[in-house]
This record gives C-alpha cells, structure tokens and sequence, in this order.
C-alpha cells in the first residue's frame, strides 16, 4: 500500500450520495429542444459555424473553437438549428449569453464517423488534436480546456499522471457511477492519456467511500500494458484515502497523493504532475476510439424534491426541466434548484437552463433539506474557519480585509490561493458566508489588476500623443522659423536684383533715344507699319489739321497756295518732259498744267482777300 | 610627519579633519551626480494609482498634472473614475486621512466607452483631436470609430462631435462580465448565491 498525506483542515458533512446511487445510469431520452451555450468553459467562448435553419447531424460541429484556450461545440442529436440567440444560462449570475439551439427531429442519427481500432497507432499531437476537435474541457468543475493541459511544455517533464476520483462533495455520485459501470472506458481513456504524457506513476486516486468500484478499476487498469504505451517503466495504482471534503481539489489531491504541494500561483505540471477527472478520460476515449465528440455527460440528479433520484446519461443542451421531469420532480416541495453540488454549487435562475459540459449535479433540496441560511452574526474570532481552511489560509482575517476592501492586505495574506471549497462558511458560527467575500474580492483583484494594466496602457499612449504633438508644434516653429529665414533671403536678393534691374533699365532707355534719333533722319517706310496704323494717322492729322484751322483759317488759305504752286510745278515739269519724249499725251498735259496755274491764281486771289479783309477789320 | 604633529598638535588635527572633509565631500559629490533621481519619485507613484483616463474632471490637464498638483499638497479627492478605491490607495500612500469624492468634479460611473455611430459620423475629425490617447481612428471626409480596448472612457470626445454621433456605452455587461458581488447581511438577498450547506442543517438531518 502506498504511503499517502494528508491536507491540512477539512470538513465532514452529510454525504447524502446513497439516494441517487440505488440505480444504475438510465439513458435520458431526447428532449425536443437543446439549448447549447457557446461557452461552456473557461476561456474564448465558440464561434457558431451554423445558420438558423440548418439541419444537423449528431456529433457534427456546430461551432469552433477561437483562438488557443477554447473548444468547440458538437450537435448532440440531429435535428434542425432554429435559433441562435440569447437565452438564460447556467450561472450563478443568472444571465442569458449566446446559445446554439436545436430542435430534435427525434432520428438521433449520427454523422460519418472514422473509428480508430487502435489508439497506439496514433502519436501525442494526432491524439490531442483529436482530443481538441472533439470539444473536451474538464468535467470535474471547471471545464478548463483539457488538450491545452495535456499539451505540456517540453522543457517541463511530467513524470505523473493524477486521475481524479474524488467526488468529495455531498449527493453528487457521477463519477461514482461512471466507475461502477465503465471501468473499461475509464481504463481506455488512461491508457490514451499515458500515451500522450508519457509518465512513470500513474496514481488513480479515489475516497474511501466508494470502495465498491476499487476492484473493478483495478481490473481494468491491469489490462493495459503501460510499459509499452510510455515506453517507460511505467506503474498504475488505485489509491484509497480517508473520505473528507475537498480533498478532490487538484492541488490537495496532488498533496494527498504525492505529499507535494502546488506552489501558490503554479500550475501541477511545474511538480511534473497532470490531473484529469474520470469523467474526461472516458470523453476521451469515445473521441479517440469512436470518434464521438463530447455530446453528453453523467449528471446526478437528487435532492428530497425529487422521488427518483439517479444518475442520468444526458445529451448537452437538455433543459434541466426535462431532467427533472424524469425523476418525478416535485417543485413545490423544492426551496430552491441548485446546479453543481451544496458547497460549491450555484442557485440557477430557472428551470429551463440546459445541462453543460460541466454540470455533474442537479440538486432539488427541501427547504428542511438545505434551509435558507439564517441571518450572519458579528465574527467572534473563534478560528474554526482557519482550522478547516484546505490551503491553510487565515478566512477570519481575510473576513475582515475583504470587508474594508483592502486588496493589497488580501493579497498579502494569498487570498489567490483560496479554492472557494466553502468549507469555513459550513464550520462558521456566525452563519457568516465567508467564501462569498472571498469571491467577490478575487474578482475585484483580478478588476484591479486589468484596470492597472488598461490605465499604464492608457498612460503609454497619452504619452506618446503628447510627445507627437510637441514633435509637430516644435516642427511647424522651425518650419516657420525656416520660411521667415528664407523670405529675408529672398527680399536681400531682391534688393540685389533691383540695382540690377535699374542699370539694365537705363541701357535700354539710352538704345531707345538712340534708336528715336535715328528714325527720324531715315525714311518712315524703313519702319514696317500696318495700314491701321496709317489710316489711323492720317485720321488724326486730318482733325488736327481742321482744329489748326479752325483756329487760323489763314493757314488753310496759305496751305491750299502752297499746294496750288507744287501742283503747277509738277504738271509744269511733267509738260517738259512729255514734249521732251513726244508724248501723245502733251496737249492733255499742257491743260492740266494751265488749269493748275489758273488754281495757283485763284488761290492766292483768295488769300489776298482774307489779308485784305484781316487788316480791313484791324 | 610625527615631529609635525607632535609639534602642532592643533594644526595637524585641523589638516587631519580638513582632509577627511575634502574626502567625504568628494564622494558625496560623486554619488549625487551619479545615483541623481531623475523627476519626483512620489509623482510618479502618484501617477500610477491614478487611472490614467486624461479625463480632466480633476481640473488638470491630464492624470501627471493632477499627480504633482497632489504631490504639492492638492486634494486626493477630485478623481471621479478613480472613485473610492483609488482615493484609498492615494491616502494609504500619502499616509492621510481617505476622503470621500468631491462632488463638484463629478461622480463614480461604471466604466464607459465611447461608440461612434459611424452611418452617421461626418469625417469632422474634432474627436480625434479631443481624444487624450489615440483611440479614435480616422480620417478628414472619412468615417471615423473608436478602438474600444484602449478607450478609457474619458468623454472629452462627445462634446466636440458637431453631429453627436458619439455615445458613451458601458463596457462589458452579460455573464462574462458579471461577478459576485460582497454578500448582503439580509440572508434572503443571499438564498441563490450561498448554497454551502449549513450546519444547523446536520441536527435537521439527525431528527
């Protein structure tokens, strides 16, 4: 017999587990409708990969897995998808959260499915991804995702492998029947599990109040040749302890069974330890073997208000309603509906809330059954609560922390290490709901921690913008420092060019007076005109000429004799030139040349006149 | 050397102590400059309680301001989203009396976030500029929107936005958010969270 430990504290209370353990497991029937959550453990919720409207097989995927912490989700029957909404879930908020649901069409008929004859064939990652794929978390409680605690580090080397048989809370029997009814499936499943981690103890580690089922575990383990499955020299062993509530936390589990305790804020795999409950070692092996993903579960259902208290094999997603209308439910008999077992269990909020992966208990107690607990009294300090405290805390003290919501005494005093077993509320005197306080501040620390984590994320930032726009207020200074720089530069150069400019001016003004002078002494035509130009010019003399004689009407008179005599000097000239030539045009000549000569007359007659009329009026 | 100081007893006392001043003074000297803290240490440990949202409602522009102005002797209860927990871990840090939020600055809210109703967002960019830490997206002319993980829920964006598109929407309701909350002394608010069985239930049992 292998030497065990004990954890320090403890409690005893009323099993109450012989009610539901009368039966053998009864297949629950197909409820008409599955409401499945989409997170039904720890870490990111599933992603739905059906429409509304959709038909679906059993065992089909319904939603996958986001991100490394998460598990998918399986159709537990065939049937039709008819919403995907929010609808109330089982929490201890009592708040609804997204949820696949599915309308049975009563054929349960499977999808293809790829048994596997042996599992050795298969080495660890296939065999996780397997155990991945077909949406396995922790039945035990928590629902942590069970191939990301298998998928060990490397660099830490597991030597064993704990199996979970505890069941030490009161009334639940889940496990306890599993193991009465499938040792061999448990076996398989430990015998995958070895394979994956390949360590040299495996420790099944069950109470001393199911006795019953030692034998044929042991049986069954024997079958399997662990030696060739690790490869190692490898031992299974059964191991019974005394019965005493929580001795199936993991950590004091790992305590009892190997004397080592998990360090405040490790995980077991830093001892070289993997724990797994029963219950998934046989989810295990139906993914592995028979290629059936976790669909459903053992669920205890018991408690005074229900008159056929037993152990149901039921699919995911069937409304506990349904379940306890199995059992012969007598709601008004029940106080209260409690999901999980008494001491760690949650009150849910109504009857319609689904099964989920991790729902090992339906409790329906009286109210002289579990009766409302009476009012709390002041602490006295009596120190039971730290006598049965499992992780050696000291509640009282926390009691108080907890109360003046001083976080940094709680983490002082390793609040972090409470496993929120209920025990020092169950020995308080003062019906003082200690774990409560507990819970809340847990929660407050881990709010505080996040917000310290936002405000230096927030402050990093608000930094960095800050910086930028000094960056860019000192970058347009410098950049008008810049223009100002450059625009007195310029102007200088303008000033420069100015000069310049003058001299150029005062060269092109002497080329042009130059120029002007020359014109006049050269003859006008050597100067191309435009006949605009010219039309133009002879307009404006011909009105300056009437202005001048307007003024002067003597000038006229003197012009027109000035005309006259050139006229009679041309056609005089032109005469002697035509007799010279013997033009036949002479005599043609000759009287334009009289009848100018009679007009040079007439013209100086007229002037005559006008200077006679002048000095007459003078 | 013996001869001076047994001839001058007093002189070489005074070059003796002169000498070790110099000496000590040199090494203080030394390590002032080397080991100098830069900035006020107690602003920064200011800084850190307060919960950085560049919110104002303190009347400082920013969280560090508000900081030094409490390092030079202001008030630890003028910061609204810091509310009571932080005025504690204030008062336990400067070691005074905690006091209780000031009204005049504002009230403790759940924590908020801005949401841009983007159809109706104009591309104005005035809430960007608003924005103390960079958590709004966007262009001129284009549609703008907020990156709510690092939102701190400061405000200062819904006053500038000309079309008021922006609302302040609390952050993280439903069951994931949702935590337990310190139990009530009236036992019957406590029914459906406290089911750890009782022990006057044992005698309840026995009969």
């Amino acid at each position: 017999m292998k030497k065990i430990w004990d954890v320090h504290g403890g409690i005893h209370p009323p099993e109450n587990k012989s009610q539901s353990l009368s039966k053998a497991i009864v297949t629950a029937p197909i409820a008409p409708q599955l409401t499945l959550p989409l997170s039904q453990h720890i870490g990111a919720p599933a992603k739905a990969i059906v429409n509304i409207g959709d038909s679906v097989l059993k065992g089909q995927c319904i939603a996958e897995a986001v991100g490394p912490v998460s598990v998918p989700l399986h159709a537990p029957t065939s049937g039709t998808i008819v919403a995907i909404e929010q609808r109330t879930i089982p929490h201890a908020s009592g708040l609804e959260d997204n949820c696949i649901v599915i309308e049975s069409n009563g054929n349960d008929e499977w999808r293809e499915r790829h048994p596997i004859a042996d599992f050795r064939s298969l080495d660890k990652n296939m065999l996780i991804d397997i155990i991945r794929n077909a949406g396995i978390s922790g039945m035990g409680g928590a629902g942590f995702p069970t191939s990301v605690k298998l998928d060990t580090r490397d660099d830490i080397a597991i030597d064993t492998l704990v199996l979970n048989a505890t069941e030490c809370e009161p009334y639940i029997t889940a496990d306890h029947s599993l193991m009465r009814e499938y040792a061999d499936d448990i076996a398989t499943g430990v015998a995958i599990l070895a394979k994956i981690i390949k360590p040299t103890k495996i420790l099944f580690g069950i109470e001393d109040n199911k006795l019953d089922v030692v034998e044929g575990i042991t049986a069954a383990l024997a079958e399997h040749d662990f030696n060739t499955l690790t490869g190692l020299k490898t031992e299974a062993e059964v191991i019974t302890f005394p019965t005493k509530y929580p001795s199936g936390g993991e950590k004091q589990l790992i305590q009892i069974l190997t004397g080592k305790e998990v360090p405040s804020g490790g995980l077991p795999a830093e001892l070289g330890i993997v724990c797994q409950n029963i219950g998934t070692a046989v989810a295990i092996k139906n993914a592995v073997c028979l290629d059936e993903p976790l669909i459903s579960r053992i669920t205890t259902v018991t408690g005074d208000a229900v008159n056929q208290p037993c152990n149901y094999e039921v699919l995911l997603g069937t409304p506990v309603e349904f379940l306890l209308a199995q059992s012969d439910y007598q709601a008004n008999k029940s106080s209260r509906l409690i999901m999980g077992g008494p001491m760690m269990g949650f009150a849910v909020a109504n009857t319609a809330v689904p099964i989920i992966k991790t729902t090992n208990c339906i409790l329906a107690p009286t109210e002289q059954e579990l009766p409302t607990p009476p009012p709390a009294q002041a602490c006295i300090r009596c120190g039971m609560c730290a006598e049965a405290c499992p992780a050696s805390l000291l509640p009282q003290q926390l009691y108080w922390f907890a109360q003046g919501k001083e976080l940094d005494k709680l983490e002082e005093h390793n609040i972090a290490d409470c496993i929120e077993c209920g025990a020092c509320s169950y020995v308080c005197p003062s019906n003082i709901p200690l774990v409560q306080y507990y819970r809340a501040s847990k929660v407050e620390i881990q709010q505080r921690k996040v917000d310290h984590q936002n405000a230096e994320l927030a402050k990093e930032r608000f930094e960095a913008r800050q910086e930028r726009l000094q960056r860019l207020e000192d970058e347009k200074i410098a950049a008008r420092k810049a223009r100002q720089a450059a625009a007195k530069l310029a102007a200088e150069q303008r000033g420069k060019e100015d000069e310049r400019s003058v001299a150029v001016q005062a060269a092109v003004e002497r080329v042009k007076a130059k120029k002007s002078q020359t014109e006049t002494s050269t003859i006008p035509t050597a100067t191309p005109v435009d006949s605009d130009d010219l039309v133009a010019r002879a307009v404006a003399k011909r009105a300056a000429q009437q202005a001048e004689d307007a003024a002067n009407p003597e000038s006229k008179l003197i012009r027109a004799v000035e005309s006259a005599q050139q006229r009679v000097t041309k056609s005089q000239a032109r005469v002697v030139d035509a007799e010279a030539s013997q033009d036949p045009n002479l005599a043609i000549l000759k009287q334009a040349a009289e009848k100018a000569e009679a007009k040079l007359v007439a013209t100086q007659q007229a002037l005559n006149d006008f200077k006679e009329q002048n000095s007459a009026q003078e | 050397m013996i001869e001076l100081i047994s001839q001058h007893p007093f002189i070489a006392a005074l070059l003796a102590l002169l000498m070790l001043g110099l000496i000590f003074g040199a090494t203080l000297g030394f390590g002032a400059v080397k080991f100098a803290v830069d900035g006020d240490p107690i602003v920064d440990q200011i800084n850190a309680i307060l919960p950085q949202t560049q919110c104002g409602q303190c009347g400082y522009p920013g969280c560090k301001p508000y900081a030094e102005a409490i390092a030079n002797g202001d008030a630890i209860n003028k910061c609204p989203p810091g509310g009571e927990a932080g005025i504690h871990e204030l008062a336990n840090l400067l070691d005074v009396e905690p006091i209780a939020l000031d009204d005049e600055h504002g009230v403790e809210d759940i924590k908020k976030v801005a949401y841009i109703r983007e159809d109706e967002c104009i591309g104005c960019t005035k809430c960007i500029q608003a924005c103390p830490i960079d958590a709004i997206l966007g262009a001129a002319k284009l549609m703008h929107t907020v990156i709510v993980s690092e939102c701190t829920g400061c405000d200062l964006c819904v006053e500038p936005c000309p079309v008021d598109c922006i609302d302040m929407i609390p952050v993280a309701t439903g069951a994931r958010a949702w935590k337990w909350d310190i139990p009530d002394r009236d036992p019957t608010h406590n029914a459906n969270i406290i089911v750890t069985d009782n022990p006057n239930n044992k005698n309840g049992q026995a009969a």
